[in-house]
């Protein structure tokens, strides 16, 4: 056998260095002088560590209709300035339909129309009606918006639990991963992210009659709305409002909101502090409207309808009921993070108790160890020497998957620990297949070295193809994986590719060192 | 220490129509139990709420189920999970109402009835009904083309009748798997997919480990001036490669052991998977990938010079 190459000998050196210094911030705390850029400790995954996981959809339809909703106010104002009298002005989707009342005022409107609402094609009137739809890159940009403020949002209430490496982030399209590592009331998560927080100020239609609208005949601009369920003589009962469709103010002018003590009735309650826009138009809001009644409206459902006794100049308005001062905290919350663009639902969930993460660590490692023994123990008896070489190879190819993982930032899956532990059993084979060849070639009676080379050079071909069948198999699992699956690709991947190295690379060098020297060999303890 | 000598032969090939018809019954229980028995499909696939509890004390179920019935949730799954004191409660998605809140009702529940110190929250689970959906399609896109790959990297590296063996081999073992599954009524998660893709691959790479040897066999058969019959040289290579198929499957049989034993409840199936398909595995790599191989030899006619190109290869 020839010299085996001193620069392959060095690389398995430098190899062995670097993955003993990648891996050694796992296992203990590194001095500060460490080179904190080749590694980090490998990160536990939810599963391991406990803590919240879920999977929102953002309701990006309802985005998009919403923001054609509002599009009705700037037409109706946009022809009352102009004097063109309409007949009908309504949304359905992403369209806005306007019935213009006579045909003589059909050209005007159609160049006002044209002119205002930039980002919707106008199709030519029929019967009076022009119907804008609204450009599909400029839904699509709404959409987006949507996700993206959405996220904001979320951050900014999860932020307000407290915890620590929060992972808010945008999944496909229109949905968000929202990961919250160690908090464990799942159902306090799930409702804080969840309230769309939509809060609205609207006048009280005074003059209407709440009756007749009741009845059907809703004034023109008017809009019914309840207040919260209420048990009144053993029936649930809501209270209606007559109410003018325009939103006068809305969550967006809020600037902070905090928990405080309603004096007229001791209860928790929830102050508001608008922005500079938002004071300016409260004070106009409230210094017309004296004698009146306004309607502060949280998620759709009329949380109070005070009567405006004076002028407002503050700035500020009072959220109350009979809230805990849990629930009140909770509201607090969500408006100061702002109101969410469109309904989120949640569409899974995973999410993990802390003592559960622990055990599941605790018996990952149980059988990472276990594993390890037994295999070790096998490879001893039964190729003795050989054995005890691909057992050196079991362990590097260990600290390796271990340097590698800590080195691409790799999290540690539950799945991820099975990986690894398949890995131990399969990282063998490549030994395993070398050996056998070994023996057969001692059998038809070739000297040891001669049987060593052949095995080496017979098992190649066959390992590279072996393994490179399971890394599909890894990669497509990849791919197709969702969460925690891809965690055991990832070490299987890691582990196929470090054993590749180990048991052919290592096993030949050990090997090789320990026969180059000596002139003849007998017998190989195999 | 050695325990099967590398002159062993014993008649694998031989034997291949008992083989074949112990694997067709094998299969046709499989797919009697698949069809009749089916899947008990997880929530992963159907959708649904999963929750898991820990009692400070062994729990009775029917006890549980009293908890949960006034609530409308009487109808759910309620199992013993690894000890007397964890509890699994699985419930279906209903129409309308908004389930993702499902486990707070459940939690919230079970906290009332036992004390809220009694119980601790170890795992909960939502799957939505859409979410259900893409992941059943990922699942079986995954098994899919995780299959498709493999004929194109075989039939590269052999030829098309060593890539159908091995895919036969595939379906086969996937079957087995998946059949014993229904039969034993475990939970069909994603985990067990994940484990089903695993058993491809390692299933594969013992068949590979085998063709390996064959085509060998086969480049040095062609060359003597009175070639042995396939049968005979495929027989050879089965026998010349059995110690290491045996050797290596018992090492991964040894480590996967340990995870099923000492792994945990949530990694339990998931191991189960692997076990069999490995066991499967082992046998469909020695009797059914080289036998259907074998039998498909003048199918796909290969001119001499792929024969050749292909022998050219490392």
């Amino acid at each position: 056998m020839q010299t085996f190459p001193r620069w392959k000998i060095w690389l398995i050196l430098a190899v062995l260095a670097v993955s003993l210094m990648g891996s050694l911030p796992n296992i203990t705390t590194v001095p500060s002088w460490w080179p904190s850029a080749l590694s980090k400790p490998m990160s536990l995954g939810l599963d391991l560590k406990g803590g919240i996981h879920l999977v929102l959809d953002v309701d990006v339809d309802k985005a998009v209709s919403h923001s054609v909703e509002e599009d009705i106010d700037t037409a109706r104002q946009t022809l009352r300035k102009a004097k063109i009298r309409y007949r009908a002005l309504n949304n359905d989707g992403m369209n806005l339909n306007i019935t213009i009342k006579k045909a003589t005022d059909l050209a005007a409107a159609e160049a006002l129309l044209k002119e205002t609402f930039l980002n919707y094609e106008l199709s030519p009137a029929v019967e009076n009606r022009f119907t804008l739809t609204l450009k599909d890159s400029v839904a699509q940009e709404t959409k987006k918006f949507a996700v993206d403020q959405a996220i904001e949002v979320i951050r900014g209430r999860i932020d307000a639990l407290g915890t620590t490496e929060p992972v808010i982030v945008k999944q496909g399209t229109h949905r968000i991963l929202v990961q919250i590592p160690g908090y464990e009331d799942s159902a306090h998560a799930k409702q804080l992210i969840g309230r769309t927080a939509e809060l609205q100020f609207k006048l009280v239609d005074e003059k209407g009659d709440l009756d007749k609208a009741m009845s059907g005949s809703i004034p023109a601009g008017d809009i019914i709305m309840y207040g919260p369920a209420k048990i009144v003589n053993g029936q649930s009962k809501r209270q209606p409002y007559l109410l003018k469709k325009h939103t006068e103010l809305s969550g967006s002018e809020i600037s902070d909101a905090r928990v405080s003590i309603d004096s007229r009735f001791n209860e928790y309650a929830v102050t508001l502090k608008f922005n500079s826009k938002g004071s300016r138009r409260f004070d106009k809001l409230t210094a017309a409207h004296v004698g009146e009644r306004f309607a502060i409206i949280l998620e759709g459902i009329v949380n109070s309808a005070p009567v405006i006794r004076e002028r407002i100049s503050g700035g500020s308005a009072q959220i109350s009921g009979s809230f805990s001062p849990a629930e009140a905290h909770d509201l607090a919350i969500i408006l100061r993070a702002g109101a969410l663009p469109a309904p989120v639902k949640v569409v899974e969930e995973r999410s993990i108790g802390p003592s559960l993460g622990q055990d599941s660590i605790d018996q990952g490692m149980n059988s990472i160890i276990i594993g390890i023994v037994l295999v070790l123990l096998f490879m001893g008896i039964y190729y003795r020497m050989f054995g005890m070489v691909a057992n050196v190879a079991l362990l590097f190819n260990m600290v390796l998957i271990l340097a590698i993982m800590s080195m691409i930032g790799g999290t540690l899956t539950l799945p991820g620990i099975a990986g690894i532990v398949l890995t131990i059993g399969m990282a063998v084979d490549a030994n395993v297949l070398i050996f056998e060849r070994i023996r057969e070639e001692l059998f038809i009676g070739k000297t040891p070295l001669a049987a060593i080379d052949g095995g080496y050079n017979k098992a190649f071909s066959t390992i590279i193809d072996a393994n490179i069948t399971t890394l599909i198999a890894a990669i497509v699992l990849f791919q197709f994986g969702s969460g925690p699956v891809k965690g055991f690709a990832i070490t299987l991947s890691v582990g196929i590719l470090a054993s590749m190295f180990t048991a052919i690379t290592v096993t030949r060098a050990i090997i090789a060192m320990s026969t180059e020297r000596r002139s003849r060999i007998e017998k190989l303890s195999i | 220490m050695q325990l099967i000598r590398p002159d062993i032969n014993i008649d694998f090939i031989g034997k291949r129509k008992l083989a074949m018809m112990i694997s067709a019954l094998m299969i046709l229980i499989s797919l009697g139990a698949l069809t009749f028995q089916g899947l008990n499909f997880g929530i992963d696939f159907t959708g649904g709420t999963l929750v898991e509890v820990k009692f400070d004390k062994a729990v009775n179920i029917a006890d549980v189920r009293a908890a949960l019935s006034p609530k409308g949730y009487g109808n759910a799954t309620i199992q013993e999970f690894g000890s007397p004191e964890e509890i699994m409660i699985r419930v279906q998605n209903k129409g309308n109402e908004e389930s993702s809140t499902i486990s707070t009702a459940i939690l919230d529940v079970l906290n009332e009835k036992f004390t809220a110190d009694s119980v601790e929250m170890r795992r909960v689970e939502f799957v939505g009904p859409q979410v259900g959906d893409e992941l059943t399609k990922a699942g079986i896109m995954a098994v899919l083309i995780a299959m498709l790959a493999i004929l194109v990297y075989v039939t590269f590296r052999f030829e098309f009748r060593f890539a159908l063996g091995a895919d036969a081999a595939l379906l086969h073992d996937i079957t087995i798997v998946m059949g014993i599954f229904a039969l034993t009524g475990k939970e069909f998660t994603l985990p067990v997919i994940a484990a089903l893709l695993t058993v491809i691959g390692y299933s594969l790479n013992d068949t590979i480990v085998v063709f390996d040897r064959i085509r060998e066999n086969f480049a040095a058969n062609r060359k003597r001036k009175t070639p042995a019959d396939e049968i005979i040289v495929t027989n050879e290579s089965v026998n010349q490669t059995l110690s290491r198929t045996l050797m290596t499957s018992f090492t991964t049989l040894l480590v996967v052991a340990a995870l099923f034993i000492l792994g945990g409840e949530v990694i339990h199936d998931f191991a189960f998977a692997l076990i069999v398909g490995i066991m499967v595995g082992t046998y469909s790599s020695i009797y059914i990938a080289s036998p259907v191989m074998l039998s498909l030899a003048g199918r796909f006619k290969s001119n001499e010079d792929e024969l050749r190109a292909m022998e050219a290869r490392p």
